[in-house]
């Protein structure tokens, strides 16, 4: 009997999806009690996977348990869709499920990403994963895993107060820019993986689902839909996203998070957006950066 | 090859008619109806179960009960040909004490224990609350109980047939003990319908 779609680049002799139907009900039972406790992570018997921990086997396996024939998957790396590990586990998801695969987040039903969140507003229905490598927001306080059970069950979390707090004493404002601590619907406190602070607002009332899975960490947890997200803050030092002095470079948007792209060996630099797709559908509508070095113009649109 | 005959063989009808796609299928309602609380998914599953279970019940049991899943079923699922088809289709343990469950079925929502009965989890670890399958008469999305809470953008309206009287102020109670608390999944033919603990119930 065959499980997957007819598609003549499904690799044959595995499971649709690869893992076997008794893990992936031991992920789902796992994923349903998260979406039932938002923030709170549940432990799960996470799986070898066929790309070694911390590159993105806790979403792997989120993905591998939730997808089906009729999903159309988009899998992101720090925004970019065209880089090794994105590709990968594109192509894995290919040849283990025959899915559809696009980079246009609008026709994506999941997006599995490491370390963004799509400049495109995601809509009800789409399920975002995250690739999370350390999934306790409370590690680098407290190491042991029995007490941060505890400050988690006590809703204890003075101690992360007290260490932005020690920030803003050293440095005049709060350091952290990624991996930005949040409060789930007002009771857990969650890492949000290593996105930049300047995502942290996207998920607040997130029409998407939005999953977490650590695979070395062995840990899944959730935000439903509609629910509240509040990163940490002082009402003297209110939360704030970083901001650039320039506009994207290739398609002049002034609202999206920019990567610095050195262009030669003379100090010229540039901003970009980090989420591609978002960059080539402003530039597809016809919006232009001016930043951009000729050569660099030139090259691309040579390329195209 | 020989096989292995059970006595109750012959009266079994199958489960998933594709266990693999069916599985996925029916989770994703399942999750969508827990993301969403209160709206109420339709699965489009083919599926003959016993006298007596709903297709949406039985597609529930099928995709998540299995041998590390302690179930409880409700005395009048045990009594007849549920217990059987869910025990050869799942291989769920079957517990007496409804405490002791990780998951409990009930075909007859007016005879649901008190909710205190079943267990709740723990502060540390609420997700050992357990999951409750309740088959209901029918499932509407008006004229019922007013929800808020995670997944509701702003009210979701879910009316839930043959619910014993005390359910909605239990079930408020148990709001109280969060992250403690059960989720309960309520099935009614082919439709699905969800409150997560986090969901607050308004008359």
């Amino acid at each position: 009997m065959t499980a997957g779609p007819s598609n003549a680049t499904v690799d044959e002799g595995y499971n649709f999806a690869f893992l076997d139907e008794q893990t992936k009900r031991m992920l789902r039972r796992a994923i349903l009690k998260a979406v039932a406790i938002p923030g709170h992570q549940i432990p799960f018997g996470s799986r070898e996977m066929p790309l070694s921990y911390g590159w993105g086997t806790g979403g792997i396996q989120i993905t591998a348990a939730v997808i089906g024939p009729a999903d159309t998957l988009k899998v992101i790396d720090q925004g970019a869709d065209d880089t090794t590990n994105a590709v990968s586990i594109r192509s894995f998801f290919r040849r283990m499920t025959g899915v559809a695969t696009t980079e246009r987040t609008p026709d994506a039903t999941i997006v599995q990403t490491r370390h963004r969140i799509p400049e495109t507003k995601l809509v009800e229905g789409q399920i975002l994963v995250y690739q999370v490598p350390i999934p306790e927001p409370l590690r680098w306080l407290e190491p042991r895993e029995s007490e941060t059970r505890k400050m988690h069950a006590l809703a204890e979390y003075g101690a992360m107060h007290v260490k932005l707090f020690e920030d803003i004493v050293r440095f005049g404002r709060i350091e952290t820019a990624y991996d930005y601590p949040v409060m789930v619907n007002g009771r857990y406190l969650m890492r949000p993986s290593p996105i930049p602070k300047f995502d942290n607002p996207k998920m607040d009332q997130m029409p998407a689902l939005q999953l977490f899975g650590a695979g070395r960490e062995k840990r899944i947890y959730a935000v439903p839909p509609y629910t509240a997200v509040k990163s940490l803050d002082f009402e003297d030092y209110p939360f704030q996203i970083e901001k650039w002095d320039q506009p994207c470079a290739l398609c002049g948007a002034d609202d999206t998070f920019l990567d610095e792209i050195i262009t030669d060996d003379k100090g010229g630099r540039m901003f970009v957006c980090s989420d591609t797709d978002h960059c080539e559908q402003r530039r597809a509508a016809g919006h232009r950066g001016t930043g951009a070095p000729q050569s660099y113009v030139a090259a691309v649109e040579g390329g195209e | 090859m020989s096989g292995i005959v059970t006595p109750t063989q012959a009266a079994l009808s199958p489960g998933f008619v594709e266990p693999v796609l069916d599985a996925q299928a029916a989770f994703r309602a399942t999750l969508a109806a827990l993301s969403h609380p209160g709206r109420i998914e339709e699965l489009t599953l083919r599926l003959n179960p016993p006298a007596g279970v709903d297709a949406a019940t039985a597609a529930a049991c099928l995709t998540l009960l299995d041998g590390d899943t302690p179930v409880w079923l409700a005395p009048h699922a045990a009594a007849d040909g549920a217990a059987a088809w869910i025990a050869f289709h799942t291989g769920a343990p079957v517990v007496s004490v409804a405490g002791k469950a990780a998951f409990a079925v009930m075909l007859d929502a007016a005879s649901l224990p008190a909710l205190e009965d079943f267990d709740w989890g723990s502060d540390e670890e609420p997700q050992r609350g357990a999951t409750l399958i309740v088959q209901v008469p029918d499932l509407n999305a008006q004229g019922g109980w007013s929800l808020r809470g995670p997944g509701i953008a702003t009210r979701a309206v879910l009316r839930i047939d043959g619910l014993p009287d005390s359910f909605l102020a239990a079930r408020r109670a148990m709001s109280g003990a969060f992250p403690r608390g059960l989720d309960i999944l309520f099935a009614s033919g082919a439709r699905l319908a969800a409150l997560p603990r986090t969901t607050i119930l308004e008359a």
